[in-house]
């Protein structure tokens, strides 16, 4: 995406430098014939006619009454001038162009050009580009798109004029969305604070005591310095104070949302350790790599996708890489499981060694192979952007997108350890391993195909976490030691545990950060965890049963 | 009568130990010093000046070793935090060395330490104070990564915390440390570290003396440590703690306290890794928050598990192999030293469970830890 945008603005570039030669030609011959007579502003058709006037001033008048018009057919037209889109035929009419098409100004319909170089260009200056984006601010109140509106709606806010304050009355008279309403009324009301007469700001006042808006809070804040009225002090006092509790509000419901999203990541990257540790009693240190390959695995399927297919099914590269890195990393995993930790069961603290020798390695094979450098993967356009809910509040869809992502990989694990008879085999090897094998379950099987369950839901989570963060071979050691937390402090082996465990760290995490800052944040959580397993050693939910101790 | 009984103890049994023990005493004490001292510096026998502390970083991370050594290969408490005591001795001699450059920084401020200037702090923080006293930052070195492992030790041992469990918790703390420590708001330099040192009790850090007399401190330190280590696990004390490493529920049935145990444990090999941390930072000129990282703490116990854990000796051994290795590869093929390091934590845990003290037939007692172990597990 970000690379079309810069295809356009080169391509618009190389647009303006005959653009350029033409303007100093035409300056240098003021008597050339390519010039309309300036025509008297009289309505839609004659405001269009002068925008090709002889001069910048003509041109600025000519915009400013195509603005007053309040008719929607000016915006195409004028954002088109603004965007050097709006040429002069050989006969004098004007057209605009549109993709690969010519429409006619006046009528919007489509011209056939014989020959484009016949055109000629409607050029304009930087004072022009100026009055052109403010008459298009203010028509966009009237745009058909309600986002629009609200941005125009805005918009004003930041500059109010009376002449602007007029317009936003008039748009309001005739607005029907509720949402463009709120906007337009809230911004009307930031212009009456500065109103001279006192019932109006009163009631500005009152109007902006129910927003949520940092901005808003500051303006009343300037009217506090300012006035004089005691009445109207004490009013916008009251109000700021109504704001600054919203504002509050809004920052637990941040805090709590960023707080999910974190917890959500932390359970997808320790679910699958929490799986190995609790029914193979294995502390896989390797489990961030785990991650690591996951990302890569995605990064690597995003690349086959340019490479090999059409560009518009590039979207759809992220419902590939899930399967695809689950079974790259539950592959490595149970070869893992099969030449190395198979020979060291009953020797946890061996194995926490050799796994982390593991972890060396992929790093560096991986290192070896794409370089140190962080690769580039992009969310898919699905999940770009959000939506705002409050002022100062957006809720991101990648993130968003995570947290539902990562309830379904819980549901469907839990799925699988309930109802599946390998999930039974996986529930009798972890409850008692001796008894379980006396029963004629393989416990072998169980344990690589455990193994390789648990890296797969390792590679899954690196799938998401290379769309809200950097894909490097340092990836996994980022995360690695709140994997561990999470599971210790959740409880090993309970899914539920990692559930409360990685949520509640997250949100704990996030409502740290405003007050202490990030770094503090997490280590206050750390110590926590430190203290808070002196009184629970085993965790949160803690597995019961006589094989615990050992 | 306890004279006799320590000297025994600390010494090897074998009259081929003793030997091998006063031959190593002797190459490090008196001909390594006379190699870079006395032969010309032309000659193919001559000990480059760089090599000094080079072969002192080593000896440094062996003590560091050996402490490792004690809480893991005879108490069973693998602890992943051990960086973190090296690193606050680091820190307690780096702060002393940071006073001792008065008004010669670059800021010439006669009480703060450039990095404190920088930050535009007016006065020194109260735990900097004392540290221009080479007595107290002495002692420093010594009780704060006591009195961490004292308090965090205490704290895990008594709610029984054991295995991998207290493995990651140490480990949380010293990630814990190294987030602190990359702040700058803590007075520690931040991300920086303490560095640019001039002098130590007025002896300039650069010059030849200086760094043997340095080098000779740490053969001295690894020297005393060993003799300390290897009284305390021939005492009776030595030998509950290897109880408590094979069968800790057996042992507290018996009536000892495992919790005052492991801790004295804990709290000995914290030291031992501070006295290594505080002459390592003079040496290399420099101590930094990524001292602190679990990496590193986790390479410690690699080290340990290649010379043979349980042994004392073994973790020296394994600590000058494995860095001198690391030396020779980073340089030589910086590709290929996370492939090596990452393969001999395999392959030691997987073939050689007791190390190179393993394969050396002499070694008459390497502990058998997994089997009693295994046995309690699956009991």
């Amino acid at each position: 995406m970000r690379s079309f945008g810069l295809l356009f603005v080169v391509a618009a570039g190389l647009w303006l430098l005959p653009v350029a030669s033409y303007a100093d030609d035409a300056a240098a011959s003021p008597d050339s014939d390519a010039a309309a007579p300036a025509a008297a502003l009289r309505d839609f058709a004659s405001g269009v006619g002068a925008l090709n006037g002889d001069s910048f001033d003509d041109k600025i008048a000519a915009v400013n009454f195509l603005g007053g018009l309040n008719d929607p057919r000016a915006v195409p037209v004028l954002q088109a001038l603004a965007n050097d889109a709006l040429f002069v035929t050989s006969d004098n009419a004007i057209v605009l162009k549109s993709g690969d098409q010519y429409l006619d100004a006046l009528t919007a319909k489509p011209v056939s050009i014989a020959n484009p170089d016949d055109l000629s260009e409607i050029t304009i200056n930087n004072r022009l580009r100026g009055v052109l984006q403010g008459v298009l601010g203010q028509l966009s109140l009237l745009s058909p798109d309600p986002a629009l509106r609200i941005e125009a709606a805005q918009a004003i806010a930041n500059q109010p004029t009376a002449d602007a304050a007029d317009r936003l009355s008039a748009a309001l008279a005739k607005e029907t969305v509720a949402s463009v309403r709120q906007a337009m009324q809230a911004t009307l009301s930031l212009i009456d604070l500065r109103s001279t007469d006192r019932a109006r700001r009163l009631a500005a006042i009152d109007a902006l005591s129910g927003s949520t808006d940092p901005r808003v809070k500051g303006q009343l804040e300037t009217l506090l310095t300012d006035e004089k009225d005691a009445e109207l002090q004490k009013a916008a006092q009251k109000a700021i104070a109504s704001i600054t509790f919203r504002l509050k509000i809004v920052q637990v419901g941040v805090s709590l949302f960023e707080g999910i999203s974190l917890g959500s990541i932390l359970l997808l990257a320790a679910i699958g350790l929490s799986v190995t540790f609790g029914v193979m009693g294995v502390i896989n240190m390797a489990h961030g790599e785990m991650i690591m390959l996951g990302a890569y695995s995605s990064f690597l399927v995003q690349q086959a996708f340019h490479a090999f297919l059409p560009a518009r099914w590039l979207d759809a590269y992220l419902v590939v890489a899930v399967p695809v890195a689950f079974a790259v990393t539950a592959g490595v995993g149970i070869v893992l499981e099969r030449t190395v930790i198979r020979f060291l069961y009953g020797r946890s603290l061996e194995t926490l060694l050799s796994t982390w020798g593991i972890s060396l390695i992929l790093q560096q094979v991986v290192r070896s192979i794409f370089g140190p450098d962080n690769q580039a993967v992009a969310n898919p356009s699905w999940m770009t952007g959000g939506v705002p809910l409050i002022a100062g509040f957006i809720l991101t869809w990648n993130r968003l997108a995570i947290i539902i992502f990562c309830f379904l990989v819980l549901g469907a694990l839990a799925a699988l350890l309930r109802f599946s008879q390998f999930g039974l085999y996986m529930r009798a090897v972890a409850q008692n391993r001796a008894m379980a094998a006396s029963m004629g379950i393989r416990t072998g099987r169980v344990d690589a195909l455990t193994f390789g369950l648990g890296s797969g839901i390792a590679g899954i989570a690196g799938v998401a976490l290379s769309q809200v963060g950097n894909v490097s071979p340092n990836l996994g050691q980022i995360y690695i030691v709140n994997c561990f937390m999470v599971v210790v402090f959740g409880g090993v082996g309970s899914l539920w545990g990692t559930l409360v465990g990685a949520l509640s760290l997250g949100v704990a995490t996030k409502f740290l950060e405003p007050w202490a800052g990030a770094i503090v944040g997490q280590i206050l959580v750390l110590v926590f965890i430190i203290v808070f397993i002196q009184r629970r050693p085993r965790g949160l939910f803690a597995l019961k049963g006589r094989t615990v101790e050992g | 009568m306890t004279g006799n009984f320590a000297l025994r103890a600390a010494l090897p049994r074998s009259s081929v130990g003793l030997a091998a023990l006063a031959l190593c005493a002797l190459f490090l004490i008196i001909v390594v010093p006379l190699l870079n001292l006395v032969v010309p510096d032309g000659s193919p026998f001559h000990l480059a000046d760089y090599m000094v502390p080079l072969l002192g970083k080593y000896l440094c991370y062996a003590l560091l070793a050996l402490a490792l050594d004690l809480v893991w290969g005879y108490c069973g408490v693998l602890s992943l935090g051990h960086g973190a005591f090296f690193a606050l001795g680091g820190y307690a001699m780096g702060m002393y060395l940071m006073r001792q450059i008065g008004s010669r920084g670059v800021y010439q401020n006669p009480v703060l330490p450039d990095f404190m200037v920088f930050l535009n702090w007016k006065e020194l923080p109260w735990y900097w104070y004392g540290f221009d006293h080479f007595w107290f930052a002495m002692a420093m070195v010594i009780a704060v990564p006591g009195l961490l492992a004292l308090g965090f030790g205490f704290l895990a041992f008594r709610s029984r915390i054991t295995g991998v469990y207290l493995s990651i918790i140490t480990q949380a703390m010293t990630y814990a440390l190294l987030l602190a420590f990359f702040r700058n708001d803590m007075g520690f330099g931040g991300n920086n570290g303490l560095t640019d040192f001039k002098d130590l009790l007025g002896f300039g850090l650069q010059a030849r003396g200086t760094k043997i007399a340095l080098y000779l401190g740490s053969v001295i330190a690894l020297g005393l440590g060993l003799a300390v280590t290897r009284l305390v696990v021939a005492t009776k004390l030595g030998r509950v703690m290897m109880a408590v490493r094979d069968a800790e529920s057996r042992v507290r049935f018996l009536g000892y306290s495992v919790t005052s145990v492991k801790l004295f444990a804990f709290v000995l090999s914290a030291m031992l890794a501070g006295i290594a941390g505080a002459l390592y930072v003079p040496q290399i000129g420099i101590i930094n928050p990524s001292e602190f990282s679990p990496g590193n703490s986790i390479e410690v116990a690699i080290w340990v598990a290649v010379g043979g854990r349980g042994t004392l000796v073994g973790a020296i051994l394994g600590a000058v192999a494995v860095n001198a290795a690391k030396t020779y590869l980073t340089a030589a093929f910086p590709e290929i030293w996370l492939y090596f390091l990452g393969g001999l934590f395999v392959l030691v845990t997987l073939l050689l469970p007791n190390g190179l003290m393993g394969l050396v037939g002499w070694m008459p007692r390497a502990p058998r830890v997994d089997a009693v172990a295994k046995e309690e597990k699956h009991a």
